[in-house]
């Protein structure tokens, strides 16, 4: 019976790494860099949804739709400020910029909402199921969680094999130059990706929080670099990936805690990436890219 | 390339300028220095940013309310300045090199475990007294004879909640959760061990978490929770209590849990459900909530301040400037002495002075720089803090 | 020709010593003059540490082309192996010089093995999947040495990595205490030291990138498949910069560690690589003398600031986007260029007018 309820564990803190690991493929994909800011937009993400709940006591439906406005605007604001000028330099120069960017945001939010930790009121009012007499519990943000995950995936796919903005982003991912030459619109295809992607942090943001009620500046970024290494474990890139890495992570990280050690477990985690990408180097559903001479 | 070495050539001249007035700015800047010419200078390092900043700047607020009380009496005057160390070691003897250039005479600091193992090893090398509010690890006052601390060690809290669970029977089966990572909480951990042993007491179940992975708690309390635990020791601070708590209430999970002095302050954290520490027992020198006329004054004018309830690192601070205080003014401590004579003074008044403060009456210190004071128990019933004995 | 080519990049390397050199002895000077203040007495080894963190790293990620996000870890490998040392040799090794030196030795030839150890499988990957890897493996580290005992009884040393304490017989001294670190470290950095670790980096990673090796690797760097078409064995030469930038890690690491009287693994995370290699791309990937200058003005920057108080890390943020923007934007250059275009213009004018 425990062993389902690591399970769930697992999967519950995996779905979460997966929304944000979305985030992480999705950008990377399209513009080819790798945003470590991306954690931080989940912290202002759960800011937002805090405020709006806790202080203008409106529902928590509301606070997740200003939570995702808010974010996709600063998603905006700084593809627009800081990536935008930058693009078509080395990618280390962008990865440089997203860093300064990270430091920015947790910085502002500790000026603005102190460091003390907060509270987060969970946004799920459902009920625990509790099965076998006791024996295993399956909290409501457990299910949300899972659901709200599996949506945004089977969403983005559809998104990006169906629209038209979709079919421009993959094109803009596979060849720039080619994209460009078809008169797509290069910029406005990166601007758009990072739109979404934060609009993603917003919504991982506050279903982390709901998750571990922990909210303080530096909250988005351990998450966000277990999220990152989930990416790339999918195969990053790959959307389905993305999801698969998360899940994968959340459920190894959790079973090494149960039943290996807990002390040694983010050990455990990073060991077990290492060999995975040694037998598949570019992730579990990454595509193993043909080089060209 | 030319450009980028002009470049940044202009940015270190533009730092040396910065740096240049620093130290003049930094006197100015700080609160009550300005009031004060012949002002005994304190300095204080603490995580005023980052993960731990929550304990710095609780720090902060408390020793600048104490400074101003102080200051107001008239008498003796006190300047203080408190510089960042981000919880690093490396940066926590930068932060004391520039507490040195501004002409530190004592440190009040500093606020964690880690940096203070640093900067105790200056401030006995260069002989500059420290009383530190709340870095609670026994390697900390190992360094010199001048380190003392104003919070009970690790090992004593690990001790005295072993003997408590002991004496009191409190569990049959003990679940222990720790931050492996944490000097703090590891401190702790290691002694109560010990000591559970020799009490014949039964751990069951030892779960650890590290900084790192700390987002995720849920394993090491389903475990406890499968082990048939009916008492989970917490060594460590509120923010991941509170992560504890409300996971264990999700799971239907209400063992006793018992905590140390870190712990207090989780009834305050913003936003959390007080019903969920309910039953929740702790050993703190300091409650918020206690009758103490001291106690409450300081409670307010902390609330005015901050606009949040003083923890116990706020009431170690506070009683770090008066203890200072006390000490200066039987010792005929001037603002006009060295750091080094001033030090030879505040030794021999800690080693035989007896100080009533917020977080202890008759405190007294040994002349390895650790206090004396009785931990106090406490449970949680209806939200706020209520004595056991 | 060739002489010439030859001139130059001894020429470009002459400038670097001699400025590396420069900078050293004037601080040397104004130090036992006591002209420096505290807080720039104890900037001055670590510039120096991360100032050979920086070059070591720029080996990799600026030679190179592989982004390595682990250093940090190397570095604490060299850190607890030179506090270990240091602490065994104590009485027995009489100069303290003599024995920081070997302590660094040490800590470099441990970060080396294990650099090489982990190379074997780690090179067979590529870009940001070299990246994660190195992320992972600083990660490991960071969290055994957490959990690592070391100490000294009546029966000799003892060192375990466990997760409950090592128990240490009579006599019994911790040198390494699990996840409290190392306490009580006798701080036997110096000053020179650390000058004369920057001049062995230097001398170490420009001979490389100079030599045909370094041609190789520069080879390798911009077309991996045309280098290997032409015969360079492309795995070795990754393999050696790799295993040469753990060991200058290491050597670094080894004399940081010593520098402060207690250390603990968390300093050896994430944010110390990523320190690391905002220093490398600040100061120019493959600029040497770039990654010098920049870890100096980089590491005192934000002290510098201290008297900002609450707004010193997030104004560190801005001038970092700024800076960035600056050196790299095509169009901030672009706007720049005309700017700095219009105001001599200005000058110009007032000076024919003036004249006129």
């Amino acid at each position: 019976m425990s062993f389902l309820q690591y399970l769930i564990n697992g999967i519950s803190i995996g779905a979460v790494y997966a929304i944000i690991a979305l985030g992480y493929t999705m950008v990377y994909g399209i513009a080819k860099m790798l945003n470590f800011a991306h954690g931080d937009v989940i912290m202002v993400g759960a800011y937002a949804s805090y405020c709006v709940t806790s202080y203008l006591g409106l529902p928590a439906i509301v606070s997740i739709l200003v939570a995702v406005a808010v974010c996709t605007l600063l998603g905006i604001v700084i593809e627009g400020l800081a990536y935008k000028p930058l693009r078509g330099t080395p990618s280390l120069a962008v990865l440089i910029t997203a860093i300064g960017v990270s430091y920015f945001l947790q910085n502002a939010a500790q000026l603005i909402f102190g460091s003390a930790p907060k509270n987060f009121k969970s946004i799920v009012s459902m009920k625990a199921l509790t099965l076998f007499g006791g024996g295993l519990t399956i909290t409501g943000e457990v299910l949300v969680t899972i659901v709200v995950c599996v949506a945004i995936m089977v969403g983005l796919t559809l998104f990006t094999s169906r629209t038209r903005m979709g079919k421009a982003m993959r094109a803009v991912s596979e060849d720039r130059a080619a994209a460009q030459l078809m008169g797509i619109n290069v910029n406005q295809t990166i601007s758009v990706t990072f739109a979404i992607g934060s609009a993603l942090a917003a919504v991982a943001g506050v279903l982390l929080c709901s998750t571990v009620p922990t909210l303080m500046p530096t909250t988005g970024a351990m998450p966000g670099i277990r999220a990152f290494t989930a990416a790339v474990f999918g195969g990053i890139g790959s959307i389905p990936g993305a999801m698969l890495g998360g899940i994968l992570l959340g459920i190894i990280e959790t079973f090494s805690k149960a039943y290996i050690s807990t002390q040694f477990s983010d050990a455990i985690v990073f060991s077990v990436l290492i060999i995975i990408l040694l037998v598949k180097p570019a992730g579990l559903l990454g595509k193993q890219i043909q080089e060209k001479v | 390339m030319k450009k980028f070495i002009a470049l940044m050539l202009a940015m270190l001249m533009v730092m040396g300028l910065m740096a240049g007035c620093s130290s003049s700015e930094t006197a100015a800047e700080a609160p009550a220095a300005e009031s004060a010419a012949g002002a005994i200078k304190l300095g204080m390092c603490g995580p005023l940013t980052g993960g731990a900043a929550v304990y710095g700047t609780a720090v902060q607020a408390g020793m600048e309310i104490a400074v101003e009380e102080i200051n107001a009496k008239g008498g003796l005057q006190f300047a203080l300045n408190c510089q960042d160390d981000e919880h690093d070691t490396e940066k926590a003897a930068n932060a004391y090199n520039a507490l040195k250039d501004w002409g530190m005479q004592i440190m009040a600091g500093p606020v964690t475990t880690a940096p203070s193992n640093v900067v105790a090893g200056e401030c006995a090398n260069d002989q500059i007294f420290m009383l530190t509010p709340s870095a609670s690890g026994v390697s900390v006052i190992e360094y010199g004879d001048n380190i003392f601390q104003i919070c009970f060690t690790d090992p004593n809290q690990g001790v005295a909640s072993a003997d408590y669970m002991a004496s009191r029977e409190l569990g049959t089966t003990i679940g222990v959760i720790y931050d492996s990572s944490d000097v703090y909480s590891a401190g702790i951990y290691e002694k109560f061990a010990a000591q559970a042993e020799a009490n014949g007491l039964n751990i069951a179940c030892v779960e650890a978490f590290t900084a790192d992975n700390k987002a995720d708690l849920t394993t090491q309390v389903t475990k406890c929770k499968d082990a048939g635990c009916d008492l989970v020791f917490l060594p460590f601070y509120a923010t991941e209590a509170a992560q504890v708590l409300t996971y264990a209430n999700t799971i239907d999970y209400s063992p006793i849990f018992f905590g140390c002095d870190g712990l207090d302050g989780v009834l305050t954290v913003e936003g959390f459900d007080p019903a969920l520490a309910e039953g929740v027992m702790l050993l703190t020198p300091f409650s918020a909530d206690s009758s103490d006329v001291a106690t409450q004054m300081f409670v307010a004018k902390y609330q005015d301040k901050t606009g949040i309830v003083p923890n116990q690192f706020a009431a170690d601070a506070y009683d770090v400037i008066y203890a200072i205080a006390q000490a200066c003014e039987k010792g005929g401590v001037t603002a006009d002495m060295s750091a080094s004579e001033i030090n030879a003074i505040m030794v021999e008044q800690f080693t035989s002075m007896t100080f009533d403060g917020l977080t202890g009456k008759g405190m007294t210190w040994a002349a390895t720089g650790e206090v004396s004071k009785s931990p106090m128990a406490v449970v949680i019933e209806n939200g706020t803090y209520v004595g056991v004995e | 020709m060739k002489k010439l080519l030859k001139n130059k990049t001894v020429l470009a390397n002459a400038r670097i010593y001699l400025l590396v050199t420069l900078g050293f002895v004037v601080m040397f000077f104004m130090n036992n003059a006591g002209m420096l203040s505290s807080s720039w007495k104890g900037y001055l080894v670590p510039i120096c540490v991360y100032i050979s963190l920086a070059v070591s790293l720029n080996l990799l990620v600026g030679i190179c082309g592989e982004l390595s996000l682990g250093h940090a870890g190397f570095m604490g490998i060299g850190a607890f192996t030179g506090i270990v040392i240091a602490a065994l040799l104590k009485g027995k090794v009489e100069s303290d010089f003599l024995r920081l030196l070997i302590a660094m030795v040490g800590g470099g030839i441990l970060s080396g093995i294990l650099g090489f150890l982990i190379g074997i499988p780690v090179l067979r990957l590529r870009g940001d999947y070299l990246a994660i890897v190195t992320l992972a493996f600083g990660e490991i580290m960071k969290n055994i040495i957490g959990n690592l005992y070391a100490g000294t009884d009546n029966n000799g040393f003892h060192m375990a990595v466990t997760t409950t304490k090592m128990a240490l017989g009579d006599g019994g001294k911790y040198i390494i205490n699990g996840p409290m670190g190392a306490t009580g470290v006798q701080k036997l950095a110096t000053f020179p030291m650390g000058f004369l670790l920057v001049l062995f980096t230097l001398f170490v990673v420009l001979n490389l990138v100079n030599s045909k090796e370094g041609r190789a690797i520069k080879a390798v760097r911009d077309n991996r498949i045309a280098a290997e078409s032409v015969g360079i064995n492309v795995t070795a030469f990754r393999m050696k910069a790799f295993v040469v930038s753990a060991v200058l890690a290491g050597m670094a690491g080894a004399l940081f560690g010593l520098n402060y009287s207690s250390i603990t693994a968390s300093k050896f995370n994430f944010n110390t690589s990523i320190n690391i290699l905002v220093f490398v791309v600040m100061g120019g990937m493959g600029n040497i003398l770039g990654s010098v200058i920049s870890a100096t003005v980089l590491y005192v920057l934000p002290e510098a600031m201290r008297s900002l108080e609450d707004y010193r890390l997030i104004l560190y943020a801005v001038v970092l986007i700024l800076v960035m923007l600056f050196t790299w934007s095509p169009k901030v250059k672009e706007k720049v260029a005309i700017v700095s275009d219009k105001f001599s213009r200005m000058f110009k004018k007032k000076e024919v007018e003036t004249n006129g």
